[in-house]
């Protein structure tokens, strides 16, 4: 995380590299946790619906590990910003245009395969990710890495029991997991590109560039891919841009609304 | 529940720390053992429960049948002298 960086184009004011930035580390967290978070919601809409209780129970149990990092990193994130803003503001009260998680984990629900096929993705980034922050000069940020990739290590487990399962079970289930990867191939490399925040987090080593770590996933994932029988799919013809932007696609405004009606219709509702 | 054929079923035991035996905790399906194992965390350790699993396929237990409980249990039931209580226990003797 020490090394010499190339930043991508700043579009954005971002401070020296050894300085303090709050615009720019609250970024950089945000960030982090809209991608657990918004991936959590989509988890949660599993319930039920698995092939199984005993999946419903794993997906649940995944999506609940991805709730709690996103609630340790909205809190330091709004502490960071320093406008009293806490994990519950930041979670229900932002609009489309502030959050800064990537295209992939806001896509609807698809079939079994399409979710394995996304988990194996984010789960191996995540891991490689976590696996860098360890050591981030950012202590609350290093400490929730620390707890959250014994969590992510068993995400990615998981994807990688299913995937071969369904790339060597039958021949429908090999065509849909075959299927699954080649639909969810457009949203892989937002993952690793790089943003300003991203691009300041790492030259102060708080952060990890993205694109450091494309390399290692990809490897990572061609490896359970070609376990399960199957093949990476080809480069696809488009692909997806913009969530570190706050640029998101239809699925998430649907998603806000299904996330935070009930802490907008009743704030501070508890239980 | 959903049946499905061919998701076997499975008992799982959980040792809920070190030092105690693994105990019958219920049971589960899954395609095979490997993802029973994964499963039984997810059901069966979620609340810090154990620090170890075992999974066995139900088929592979071998039980007695209900209709041999008279000769199999009911013998032992008079025989008190089996029951280790005719014995002086010193009394600075903690754990017997």
């Amino acid at each position: 995380m020490n090394e010499q960086v190339t930043r991508t184009t700043p579009d954005q004011t971002v401070a020296t590299p050894t300085g303090t930035s709050p615009t720019a580390h609250t970024a950089y967290l945000l960030g982090l946790a809209d991608d657990a978070l918004i991936y959590a919601q989509r988890l949660g809409g599993w319930l039920t619906r698995a092939p199984q209780i005993e999946e419903d129970m794993a997906l649940g149990n995944i999506g609940l590990d991805l709730l709690g990092q996103a609630r340790s990193l909205l809190t330091h994130a709004g502490g960071i910003e320093g406008q009293g803003r806490d994990e519950d503001d930041l979670a229900y009260l932002r609009d489309e245009r502030e959050f800064r998680n990537v295209h992939l984990v806001e896509q609807p629900r698809g079939d079994f395969a399409l979710e394995m096929a996304r988990m194996l993705w984010f789960a191996t980034y995540q891991h490689e990710l976590y696996a860098a922050l360890v050591t981030s000069r950012d202590e609350v940020l290093a400490g929730v890495a620390g707890k959250a990739i014994k969590e992510v290590s068993y995400h990615r487990d998981h994807a990688a029991q299913w995937v071969p399962r369904l790339g060597d079970g039958t021949q429908e289930s090999h065509a849909r997991m075959q299927q699954a990867l080649v639909e969810i191939s457009p949203y892989v490399a937002e993952l690793t590109d790089d943003d300003p925040a991203s691009g300041w987090a790492a030259e102060s080593g708080i952060g990890v560039l993205p694109s450091a770590l494309a390399g290692t996933v990809h490897a990572h994932v061609t490896g359970v891919v070609e376990q399960a029988t199957l093949t990476m799919p080809d480069e696809p013809r488009w692909r997806s841009r913009g969530g570190r932007q706050s640029v998101h696609s239809e699925a998430m405004g649907f998603l806000l609304a299904e996330m935070q009606h009930l802490h907008r219709s009743h704030p501070g509702a508890t239980w | 529940m959903s049946q499905q054929p061919g998701w076997p079923l499975f008992e799982v035991f959980v040792r809920a720390k070190r030092g105690l035996s693994h105990v019958h905790a219920g049971s589960l399906h899954a395609p095979d053992a490997p993802m029973a194992l994964r499963n039984a965390r997810d059901i069966y350790t979620r609340r810090q429960e154990g620090v170890s699993l075992w999974v066995v396929k139900s088929e592979d237990i071998t039980a007695n049948s209900p209709d041999e409980r008279d000769s199999f249990f009911d013998p032992a039931g008079d025989k008190a002298y089996r029951h280790p209580t005719f014995y002086d226990v010193p009394e600075d003797v903690e754990y017997l």
